[in-house]
C-alpha cells in the first residue's frame, strides 16, 4: 500500500500476532493467514504485526488488538476461532467472545512480574527500529555514547550484574579485564548457544526484542573497544535466525550497526553464526573453537577467553540475557538494577516455566523469592493433575530438588549451599510418575553424547556412569556399585576440564541422595544411549 | 535413488569461493553446502579442505563433531523428536516409542520409502509446550500419539500430490 492512500483512509487497527517459536508451534502462522483473509472482509484496514511472545504460553497463540482504550487480548485462538472472534467484534476490541482476556498487562501472570528485561517483549515489532526507540530503545546507547569506556565498564560493575549463562562470574569485572589489553583488535561474542533444557529466555529475546541484544552488544564494543561482533547461535533456533537477520539488518540501514554509529565516529559490526547442533559450544571456549571453524573442543584455561579469546583476541563472551540487560542500565543507571534482587544476585532474572506445569512460561522476577513461591504464584499445578514430585533447576547439569528443598530462596548463593544451581534460571517440573533412577541413567547418557571427548573422566566416566546405574536399576550388586557411582561422581565433579563433566553428577547424586526408593525397584528397562 | 544423489558441483563451487576468506569460514560453509544441497557430498570434502588449506580428515573431524551435519541424502521430511527434560516431563518418551513404533524406524533410521527419517533432539526451546517435534522445517507443541498421526497423515498427503 502506498503511503499516500495511508494517509486518506482511517486509522488501521493493529493486531498483533506472535511469530515466536512456542507460539508457532501451537498454530500462529495458520491465524494469521485466517485473521488476514478474515481482515478482507472487514470494512476498516487491518494491520497485522508479528510481536513476540508475552511468554503466557497456555494462552498461546494470544493475539492483542490496539484499541483507543489500549490493547486487549485473546486466547488461546486456533485459526478455526477467528470468524466467531471477529463477528464477535475483535478488530474493535469487543471483550464478549469466551476467548476474551481484555487487557494483557492486568493478567496476573503478567503483572505480578517485574520485567526489566522483557519489558518490550510481546509489545513492539521485533524487527522495527522506531517501535523499539519508542519503547525506550537505544536510550541506553546514545547515553554511553557520551561516557568513557571506563565509565560504562564502571556502571555494568556497580550494577552487580552476573553473568546470566549459568556461571555468574560478575560482568562488570570480565568487562574491565578485556578493557585493560593493548591489542587493538578485540571481539565481543554473544552466546546464543541456548542448550539447557527448560531454557528458553534467550529464544524470546532472539525473536521478540533482537534489537535490545544488538543494542547490548553495540554498549559492550564501546566499553571495551572491540568493533566487531558475533551472535553464535544455535542450529535449532531457525524462528529467531531469521529475525536476528532482519533486526541486524534494519540496524545497518538505520545507523546503529555499522561505521560512525549515530554520527560518533565510533564502528561496530555484527554478524550471526550458526552452531550445527552441539550441546557443548554453549561452553564458552568450545564455543570460541567453533567460531574458529573447528571441532568444539573444551580449550584449557588460562589463558582466560578475555585475554586471548576468539583468533586469539581478547574477547567478552556473554550471554544473551546478560547483554540484553546492558541497555536498561545504561540508560536508567546502575542503581535502578540494582537494586532489585538478594545479596549478591542483583538486578532479576527471567525465570522459565517449563515441563510439567500447566501454566508455563516466562516469569521476569528479581532474585529472591522461594521456588515454592514462584510455583504457587504462577504455575498453576501440573498440566498432568498430578502432584510434582521433583524439579530440576538450571538445565540437564542442575540438580533435581525434592520437596524439602523447594523453600530455597532463589539466589546463587543460596542454591550453591545445597549442591544445586540456579543456572540460566530454567525450571523443569516432574509430577510423580517420574521414575528418577531413569532421570539419572538419563544425565550421564546425555553427556556420554554430548561430551566434547577432550578429558577423561567426562569422556570414559559418563560411559561408565551409565553402565553402572544400569546394573544398581537392574539389582546386581547395589551396594558396591552405589559406592562406584558414588567414587565416579567425585572423580568427574573434581577431574573434568569444564561443567560437562564436573556437573552432570548434580542431577545424578540429587537424584540417588533425594529419591533413593526409585533406586531399589528391580528394573529392566535400559533404553538407549 | 542411490546413496549418492546427483549433487550441484557448480553451486558448491560457488559457495566455497565466495566464502573461503571470511575468518572461520569452516562451519558457515558447511552450513550453506547442506543448505543447497541437503547434505554435505563426499567429493565436497576434497574441495572445502582444499578451499581452506586443511587436510580431508580435519574438515571429516569437525562434519563428524557435530550432529547437525550429514553425509547422505535426507528423507523427504526430517522428523525430530526433542527427548531432553522438559519434554520428557510431558511425556516425549511415550511418544517416542510410539513414534519409532509408527513408522518402522528407530532413532538415525529412514522409512525405506525414503519418505522419512527420525532424529532425537536435544531441545528446540519450546520447554513449556512439549512434546515438541519438528518435522521438515516445521516445530510442533504438544503433540501426542493422535497429533503425530496427524502430522504423519498431513505429510503423505503433501508427498503423495508431490508425485502424482
Amino acid at each position: 500500500m502506498k503511503e499516500t492512500s495511508k494517509v486518506t483512509t482511517k486509522v488501521s487497527t493493529k493486531v498483533y500476532i506472535p511469530r515466536d517459536t512456542a507460539s508457532l508451534s501451537l498454530g500462529s502462522d495458520r491465524v494469521a493467514t485466517a485473521l488476514a483473509l478474515a481482515a478482507l472482509n472487514y470494512s476498516g484496514d487491518v494491520d497485522i504485526v508479528r510481536n513476540g511472545s508475552r511468554g503466557l504460553f497456555w494462552l498461546e497463540p494470544m493475539i492483542e488488538v490496539e484499541t483507543e482504550q489500549g490493547r486487549v487480548a485473546y486466547g488461546p485462538v486456533t485459526s478455526k476461532d477467528i470468524d466467531e472472534l471477529v463477528a464477535a467484534g475483535l478488530f474493535t476490541g469487543e471483550q464478549s467472545h469466551p476467548l476474551s482476556l481484555g487487557d494483557p498487562e492486568e493478567i496476573p501472570y503478567l503483572k505480578k512480574q517485574q520485567r526489566l528485561t522483557f519489558a518490550r517483549v510481546g509489545v513492539t515489532d521485533p524487527v522495527s527500529v522506531s517501535d523499539y526507540q519508542q519503547h525506550g530503545g537505544f536510550v541506553g546507547l546514545s547515553k554511553a555514547l557520551q561516557q568513557s569506556s571506563q565509565d560504562i565498564v564502571d556502571a555494568v560493575k556497580e550494577s552487580g550484574l552476573r553473568g546470566r549463562g549459568g556461571a555468574a562470574f560478575p560482568a562488570g569485572i570480565k568487562w574491565q579485564t578485556v578493557h585493560d589489553c593493548s591489542e587493538p583488535q578485540k571481539y565481543i561474542v554473544c552466546n546464543a548457544d541456548e542448550g539447557d533444557s527448560g531454557t528458553f529466555a534467550d529464544r524470546m529475546v532472539m525473536e521478540g526484542d533482537p534489537l535490545m541484544l544488538i543494542e547490548g552488544m553495540v554498549i559492550a564494543g564501546l566499553a571495551v573497544g572491540a568493533n566487531h561482533g558475533y551472535i553464535y547461535l544455535r542450529s535449532e533456533y531457525p524462528v529467531a535466525h531469521q529475525i536476528l537477520k532482519e533486526a541486524i539488518a534494519n540496524a545497518y540501514e538505520e545507523g546503529f550497526l555499522g561505521s560512525n554509529i549515530q554520527g560518533s565516529g565510533q564502528d561496530f559490526d555484527l554478524e550471526v553464526r550458526l552452531g550445527a547442533a552441539a550441546y557443548i559450544c554453549g561452553e564458552e571456549t568450545s564455543l570460541l573453537e567453533s567460531l574458529e571453524g573447528k571441532r568444539g573442543m573444551v580449550r584449557f584455561k588460562p589463558p582466560l577467553p578475555a585475554i586471548e579469546g576468539l583468533f586469539g583476541k581478547p574477547t567478552v563472551v556473554n550471554n544473551v540475557l546478560t547483554l540484553a540487560a546492558v541497555p536498561f542500565i545504561l540508560a536508567e543507571g546502575a542503581k535502578a538494577y540494582a537494586d532489585f534482587g538478594m545479596g549478591r544476585s542483583r538486578g532479576t532474572l527471567p525465570f522459565q516455566l517449563a515441563g510439567n506445569v500447566r501454566q508455563g512460561g516466562l516469569v521476569e522476577l528479581a532474585f529472591g523469592p522461594t521456588l515454592r513461591q514462584l510455583l504457587d504464584d504462577f504455575a498453576g499445578g501440573t498440566a498432568s493433575g498430578k502432584p510434582m514430585r521433583a524439579i530440576q533447576v538450571g538445565g540437564p547439569l542442575g540438580a533435581y530438588l525434592p520437596e524439602n528443598q523447594w523453600d530455597t530462596e532463589l539466589d546463587y548463593e543460596a542454591f550453591a549451599a545445597i549442591d544445586a544451581v540456579l543456572g540460566h534460571g530454567g525450571i523443569v517440573v516432574f509430577d510423580e510418575s517420574v521414575d528418577m533412577s531413569e532421570q539419572a541413567r538419563f544425565s550421564m547418557a546425555f553427556c556420554v553424547a554430548e561430551s566434547c571427548g577432550k578429558c577423561t573422566p567426562c569422556r570414559i566416566g559418563s560411559t561408565r556412569g551409565v553402565e553402572v546405574i544400569d546394573k544398581i536399576r537392574s539389582g546386581e550388586n547395589r551396594e558396591e556399585n552405589h559406592i562406584l557411582l558414588k567414587d565416579l561422581c567425585e572423580t568427574m565433579l573434581h577431574g573434568s576440564l569444564c561443567a560437562m563433566g564436573g556437573m552432570t553428577p548434580f542431577p545424578v547424586m540429587s537424584a540417588v541422595n533425594h529419591f533413593p526408593e526409585d533406586f531399589e525397584r528391580i528394573s529392566n528397562k535400559q533404553g538407549d544411549i | 535413488m542411490g546413496e549418492q544423489a546427483q549433487w550441484d558441483t557448480q553451486r558448491v563451487k560457488e559457495i566455497i569461493s565466495s566464502m573461503k576468506s571470511a575468518p572461520g569460514a569452516l562451519l558457515p560453509m558447511l552450513h550453506a553446502i547442506q543448505g543447497s544441497q541437503g547434505y554435505i557430498p563426499k567429493d565436497a570434502v576434497a574441495m572445502v579442505a582444499e578451499s581452506l588449506r586443511q587436510t580431508r580428515a580435519e574438515v571429516h573431524g569437525v562434519i563428524s563433531f557435530y550432529h547437525h551435519f550429514r553425509q547422505r541424502p535426507p528423507a523427504r521430511k526430517r522428523i525430530e523428536i526433542c527427548r531432553a527434560e522438559a519434554c520428557q516431563a510431558r511425556g516425549s518418551r511415550e511418544l517416542e516409542n510410539y513414534a519409532k513404533e509408527k513408522l518402522g524406524i528407530d532413532y538415525h533410521g529412514m522409512t525405506a520409502s525414503r519418505d522419512f527419517s527420525l532424529d532425537a533432539v536435544y531441545c528446540l526451546g519450546n520447554c513449556a509446550c512439549g512434546p515438541t517435534v519438528k518435522i521438515g522445517d516445521e516445530i510442533v507443541g504438544r503433540v501426542d500419539a493422535a497429533r503425530f498421526d496427524e502430522l504423519i497423515d498431513d505429510a503423505s498427503a503433501i508427498a503423495v500430490e508431490v508425485i502424482s
